[in-house]
């Protein structure tokens, strides 16, 4: 690519500053679509975020390892986790972990596997990973969050990425110049309503250099945004539409049916 | 062709939504029952949040049971008066139900509650109507007599204060029963979820000795009342019946019932009442099963509110 095609795309995207000046590298960063709208026939979508290392006169010259990991987080809310056993014969519901203000949507790639991009430690402090990202438990009167292994975290974590709500991948994000990367953010059908932000970390030789917020929002929009706030707000007159409608239905059917 | 539900917030396949309710609405016009024991479960399958499920499938059941109806209303195999009485008792039944079902909520054992009413009641009831219409059956094939024994010996019903009659069904009876059928039936009805179509009928077929002719029509009046008003409360309460799931359900069950109400009245009342049984009985062991054998997943993920913008 060019320097003046670049140049172009640089123009085109949406520049976030990094939150410290200091850094001698700036990401710019863009989503392809920052409002998806579910219409009656939405299935699912698939993003695609851009961006480039901007590099000024106090970079290292020559310094080109960089990694980096993105992060989407959606609208966040409170779950529970439970855990069958058997009693009596039956399987019920026994002990059960509650996760407080959790995502309900956390996809997190980078471009190579996390622990050669940065040491335990840093994955840690970074929250790099789908273990080592925080996710708050009540446990009793406390409030934590547990070690990867235990079987109420790993369990939640295992079935909110069978359904494509939470996904780790350390290949999807591709440089396509040294400094010129981008990834695909995939939006599974049953994806939550609202707003997700997306962050992105530059990491050099196993450090932190800087990084850049960004964010879209998934929205209802005509019929189905008429139809969800109507049913919170005016719940009676909702029901009683609904209530009508089942009448009229019924009525219609037995007059289209009618034989005698 | 997927649509998007707004409530529901997830794509499903309109014609296998439209299918599943012509199905279960062909069920329900036949037997007279509601089919909320079916769709419930076959909704929650097809990946609906089953809150969602609940509140969306009474109006469902209200649609079929209008349509059916009005078709019995026609052949004048509605008892108005057997149906009123019965509401009366089913008011207070579903009241009392409803705060039964928020104080088992707040114990934390809901689910498993409904989940050993329903193995206990449809594999009883399923066994019961089974069991007596293959007996039925059996008698018939030996050439003996089908028609409903009404014993004078019926004692202690027929014993009771507050006689009415009740012209339609040519019964003469007391209100109490009647009432008490009623009262349980709604409360059932409110605790589990569903019209209870398939327990009123054999109530009323067995303990009130209702004749065959009326039970269906009438049973299909209380269910439209019950389902009208779980469809109200769902609507103030939770906000979570899905309008448009809701209607493409009606649309499917209504047509369904119409083709199921004439089918059901060409089968035979013995043999009507095995099938029913033996469909009850079915969804019950499939209840019981799934008690019983270890689950594919221990673990079960609940969103319980909160979701911060």
């Amino acid at each position: 690519m060019t320097a003046r095609a670049l140049l172009v795309l640089a123009g085109l995207l949406v520049a976030i500053p990094a939150a410290s000046p200091a850094c001698a590298e700036r990401l710019i960063v863009s989503v392809s679509n920052h409002r998806v709208t579910v219409t009656p026939n939405y299935s699912g979508e698939e993003l695609v975020l851009f961006g480039s290392v901007e590099r000024d006169a106090d970079t290292p010259p020559g310094r080109t390892n960089y990694d980096l990991v993105v992060s989407v987080i959606g609208p966040r809310a409170d779950m529970v986790t439970r855990r069958k056993e058997r009693r009596f014969g039956i399987w019920i519901n026994s002990d059960y972990r509650q996760f407080l203000q959790v995502p309900t949507y956390l996809a997190l790639f980078s471009n190579r596997p996390f622990d050669q991009i940065a040491s335990p430690e840093v994955q840690r402090r970074q929250q790099l990973g789908l273990n080592n990202v925080l996710l708050m438990q009540r446990v009793g009167p406390d409030y934590a969050d547990v070690v990867p292994n235990d079987v109420f975290r790993s369990a939640f974590v295992r079935l909110r990425i069978e359904h494509g709500l939470y996904r780790e991948e350390t290949s999807t994000v591709t440089f396509l110049t040294p400094t010129l990367f981008r990834t695909t953010i995939p939006l599974p059908a049953e994806v939550p309503i609202g707003t997700y932000n997306v962050e992105i970390k530059l990491f050099t030789d196993g450090a932190l250099v800087t990084k850049a917020d960004t964010a879209f929002e998934i929205v209802k929009v005509g019929f189905e945004q008429f139809v969800a706030n109507t049913a919170r707000q005016n719940g009676l007159a909702y029901g009683l539409v609904t209530a009508a409608m089942a009448l009229m239905t019924g009525w219609m059917a037995s007059i289209v049916f009618r034989r005698d | 062709m997927q649509l998007y539900l707004p409530i529901a917030d997830i794509p499903v396949n309109i014609f296998l939504v439209l299918a599943m309710g012509a199905a279960v609405g062909f069920v329900s016009g036949m037997f007279g029952i509601g089919g909320g024991f079916l769709m419930t479960p076959l909704l929650i399958f097809i990946g609906i949040a089953p809150a969602v499920a609940v509140a969306s499938v009474a109006s469902h059941i209200a649609a079929s049971s209008f349509s059916g109806a009005i078709s019995y209303w026609r052949r004048r195999a509605i008892d108005p008066t057997l149906a009123l009485i019965l509401l009366s008792g089913g008011t207070i039944g579903t009241a009392l139900g409803v705060w039964t079902f928020t104080y088992l909520r707040s114990l934390g054992q809901l689910d498993l509650m409904i989940g050993l009413s329903y193995v206990v009641l449809l594999t009883a009831v399923g066994g019961a109507m089974a069991y007596e219409g293959l007996r039925a059956m059996l008698r018939t094939r030996r050439g003996g007599t089908v028609t409903l024994r009404r014993p004078g010996s019926h004692g202690w019903i027929h014993g009771l204060p507050l006689k009415m009659r009740f012209k339609r069904s040519k019964i003469y009876l007391s209100i109490i029963p009647v009432i008490f059928v009623g009262l349980v039936i709604g409360f059932i009805g409110a605790v589990m979820g569903i019209g209870g179509g398939f327990i009123l009928v054999p109530l009323m077929i067995y303990l009130l000795r209702v004749p065959t002719s009326t039970v269906i029509g009438t049973s299909m009046v209380l269910t439209l009342v019950t389902m009208i008003f779980a469809t109200l409360l769902h609507a103030v309460t939770n906000h979570l019946v899905d309008a448009v799931l809701a209607l493409i359900l009606m649309v499917g069950g209504v047509t369904g019932a119409q083709f199921g109400a004439r089918a059901g009245q060409k089968i035979r009342g013995e043999h009507l009442r095995l099938l029913l049984g033996l469909l009850v009985l079915a969804v019950g062991i499939r209840f019981a099963v799934e008690l019983v054998i270890r689950p594919a997943d221990l673990f079960t993920i609940r969103e319980t509110g909160g979701a911060a913008p």
